[in-house]
């Protein structure tokens, strides 16, 4: 691959039709630095986060008032709030596919496709999965508003927005946590009310030294994940949590929005990887969040992922310690982290590094055909088509950023079908000769070229373009 | 630009369409003449599909091509079908089967994008017009029931136009077509990673489908098809239907002897289907340019200039091989390696058209194709 050809591809998310082939691909990078819009218009379109989730609670209200109504006159409640609940659900799903129309339509229009990259890079690296209903709806506006704002900003920054954000709150059960020592937790174990299970929830805080932070089996133990479960505990979301803990933490502020409820915060000092943390209520764990986003083992496990991202699914350890210095030289400051990457020759190594997810498949595939327009539902079936849902990874741990999760046989297949499909659509108007030249600038085989010269048809010939070796990976 | 037709969703596979891969358009014309043309895209090896077998050349010539030739049915002292041809042979021995060997189009060059933008659009060179020539045809007959209907994903060139002409796809979301994946094979094959990988993906799929079977039946079902929506009341009078696969640059014998035998049920399935209407039907088989009268390295054939035209139906005054013969000798090649043309595909798709629907003969080549100064060839069609 030229520089060029890395730029547009590995840095990038492929090559618009119009691109010119960058002069200074170094310079270019910076300079997206520069140009980045957190908000593009197709997002900008999309409502805000307390938008949604006030929506969406009011929803959940509904089923609510419905249920409690049924419960009061004696009737089923299950069948009386079928209606309701359905269109609770119904909701969630529209803003969900919306959503992921608009993610779409912004990274196939974008002039910043770097950082467009980096914010697909960090919502998966932060991933949270449409898998719980009551956060479907939620999961664009994470992205959009607590991972975009901070893609060129301080970690800890990206961090605290990220561990505030109602769509993890609920999707890591933090919002139903409750410390057995705290108000709510003592009246409840003095009631000894039901089976009904009360307590501590260290989902969110593990995951957080886990996969957010620190990384697996480095410098915390299990009485560190449970002293920070503990620490977190009043981390809440206004009106919209499920179970008990989060109805009776009766957390104020505006609904669906973050809020800290006194009532199930488990009060008193905590010491978390030998550090004592005095602070009250939720100054306490923003404190050990501020500790965790700047600790060393953190500045590794970013730098390791970020390598793996763009120097090859086993990264050099050269770049891992250069970013990982960029990072703790600079107190988490992402763009010197980025800077650091893009100075570094282990990222630009001539050989591509890399095989495409699907979703950066059928980005680069869209931008490469210079699509206009980017239906929802058409983005929602050809990534589902193609093996990777969009925010719907299963796990916290987000999607595997290695070749061997997608170079299959089948996954192949797909995307040789999905291409016949892309270019039949192109109504022989694209001539994959002049295409591919112009998207991989000096970066073509032999092979390739000729293989798309020999086609039988221009369709085809952009069909064998799309799957050829050199767009299969970057 | 991509809006939310054309675009792929979710895993609704639809019908498969293996390997032939046909495509129809249809547009509708106010007579009780029907024509259909078959393109084939990719450019069809003419020399194998009618073999000049009595050429003193041929045997030496055409190397390993020669040998499906043995026994195959001669058509004249000069010339053989290819045995693939079955149902052809029988239409010929009808006298419902015309061809027209050593034809090409005005293109000289071979780029098939091109070439069959030449062939479709009915210009003298490429991109030239902006229109087809099957449009143009519409344009020229009686108006009074112009609704027309593509049965295909999109509407060819050859049918694009004034005259509005509608689609209609049989399945959504086919599978890729095998010449797609065979291609794939190659762009692969110095790729270690990617080799495997698609051997492994072709391997499972070879054991779910029976290809040489699916082959034929697909194609003879979409004769069927544009049988069905020809034949119809108030149904299409013109119909196209596109195949590809014919770029045979390797293993050309077994490939072209699958393709011939797909494109042979397909027109006998067609002139079931159509019943009596057969009596008044021409279909015209047609590709952008011909191959190379040397066999390559890879037992294939290249790109060459010219070709044969298929005339066929009840409507066509057949049994005969027209040719101004150029030879195979190598001085009688043109650029030294293609066979010469010596007949102008435009002069026979324009008598054709002209003779079948009555279009007055001086009328028809400026309409059909502006520039091109060869008359329109007489004697194709019974009239």
């Amino acid at each position: 691959m030229s520089e060029a050809s890395i730029a547009l591809n590995r840095f990038g998310m492929g090559a618009r039709a119009a691109d010119a082939p960058p002069a200074a691909p170094r310079r270019m990078l910076i300079e997206q630095m520069e140009r980045f819009t957190v908000l593009p218009a197709p997002i900008a379109a999309y409502p805000r986060t307390p938008a949604l989730a006030a929506d969406l609670a009011a929803a959940y209200d509904a089923v609510q008032m419905q249920t409690r109504a049924a419960r009061r006159d004696g009737q089923n409640a299950d069948a009386v709030t079928q209606e309701v609940r359905q269109a609770a659900r119904q909701r969630g799903r529209d803003y969900y596919a919306q959503a992921v129309g608009v993610r779409a339509q912004a990274a196939v229009a974008s002039d910043a496709p770097f950082v467009e990259r980096l914010v697909h890079f960090w919502a998966n690296h932060f991933a949270v999965s449409a898998d719980k209903q009551v956060m479907v709806g939620l999961t664009g506006g994470f992205e959009f508003d607590a991972i975009r704002p901070h893609v060129l900003g301080r970690f800890r920054d990206m961090l605290h927005a990220v561990e505030r954000h109602p769509a993890m709150l609920l999707f890591l059960d933090q919002a139903q946590s409750v410390g057995p020592n705290s108000p709510v937790g003592q009246r409840f174990a003095q009631r000894q009310q039901g089976p009904q299970r009360l307590g501590l929830n260290e989902n969110l805080a593990r995951e957080i030294l886990e996969l957010h932070t620190l990384g697996v089996r480095s410098v915390y133990s299990q009485a560190d994940v449970t002293e920070f479960a503990r620490a977190m505990t009043g981390w809440t979301v206004a009106g919209l949590g499920r179970g008990q803990g989060a109805r009776l933490a009766q957390a104020g502020g505006q609904a669906g929005a973050f809020a800290f409820a006194p009532r199930i915060h488990e009060a008193g000092p905590r010491t978390i990887i030998g550090k004592r943390y005095d602070q009250q209520g939720e100054k306490q764990a923003s404190a050990v969040l501020d500790d965790l986003a700047v600790h060393p083992a953190t500045a590794k496990h970013i730098a390791t992922k970020l390598a793996r991202h763009f120097a090859g699914d086993e990264p050099p350890p050269a770049l891992v310690g250069k970013l990982e210095t960029a990072f703790l030289k600079s107190g988490g400051d992402l763009p010197a982290v980025y800077r650091a990457l893009i100075d570094a020759p282990e990222a630009w190594v001539p050989q591509p590094v890399k095989f495409k997810t699907p979703w950066e498949w059928s980005i680069s595939t869209m931008r490469a055909l210079g699509t206009q327009e980017v239906p929802a539902q058409a983005v929602l079936g050809l990534l589902n088509q193609l093996g990777q849902p969009v925010w719907r990874p299963g796990s916290p741990a987000g999607y595997d950023d290695i070749a061997a999760s997608w170079a299959g046989p089948d996954a192949v297949m797909r995307r040789v079908e999905a291409a016949e499909r892309f270019a039949s659509r192109t109504r022989e108007t694209i001539d994959g000769r002049t295409r591919a030249a112009q998207l991989f600038p000096d970066a073509l085989s032999a092979t390739t070229q000729q293989a798309i010269a020999r086609a039988e048809s221009p369709a085809q010939s952009v069909a064998l373009m799309l799957v050829s070796p050199e767009f299969l990976r970057r | 630009m991509l809006s939310r037709r054309n675009f792929v969703l979710t895993g609704t596979a639809g019908a498969l369409s293996l390997g032939f891969a046909p495509r129809l358009a249809f547009a509708q014309a106010a007579t009780d003449k029907r024509f259909v043309f078959i393109i084939q895209r990719g450019a069809a090896d003419g020399l194998a599909t009618v073999a000049p077998v009595g050429d003193p050349a041929f045997a030496a010539q055409r190397g390993v091509l020669a040998q499906d030739f043995a026994e195959a049915p001669r058509l004249d002292a000069m010339f053989a079908l290819h045995p693939s041809l079955k149902n052809v042979a029988g239409l010929y021995a009808a006298k419902e089967a015309l061809f027209v060997h050593a034809v090409a189009s005005p293109y000289r060059d071979r780029s098939h994008f091109d070439a069959q933008n030449v062939l479709e659009s009915g210009g003298t060179s490429a991109y030239q017009l902006k229109d087809g020539w099957l449009n143009r045809l519409l344009g020229v007959l009686p108006d009074d029931e112009r609704k027309a209907i593509a049965v295909a994903a999109t509407i060819p060139m050859a049918m694009r136009g004034k005259v509005e002409v509608s689609s209609y796809a049989p399945s959504s979301l086919p599978d890729a077509s095998d010449d797609l994946l065979g291609r794939v094979s190659m762009l692969y094959a110095q790729d270690p990673q990617l080799h495997a990988i698609w051997q492994q993906a072709t391997a499972t799929r070879a054991l779910t489908s029976d290809l040489a079977a699916d082959n034929g039946r697909n194609a003879a079902a979409t004769g069927a098809l544009a049988a069905k929506l020809l034949a119809a009341d108030k149904g299409a009078r013109i119909a196209m239907i596109e195949t590809g696969g014919w770029d045979t640059h390797a293993q050309q014998r077994g490939r072209l002897a699958g393709q011939l035998n797909g494109l042979d049920q397909m027109i006998a399935s067609l002139k079931t289907g159509l019943g009596p209407l057969w009596g008044k039907t021409v279909v015209l088989v047609a590709t952008e340019f011909g191959r190379t009268v040397k066999v390559n390295g890879t037992a294939g054939t290249d790109h060459g200039t010219a070709s044969v035209a298929w005339l066929l139906g009840g409507a066509v005054q057949g049994g005969r091989v027209a040719a101004d013969w150029p030879g195979l000798g190598e001085a009688a090649l043109y650029e030294g390696r293609d066979l010469k043309p010596t007949a102008s595909l435009d002069s026979v798709i324009g008598g054709a058209a002209a003779a079948h629907f009555g279009i007055d003969p001086r009328r028809v080549m400026p309409s059909l194709f502006p520039g091109q100064s060869a008359k329109p060839v007489g004697g194709l069609i019974r009239t």
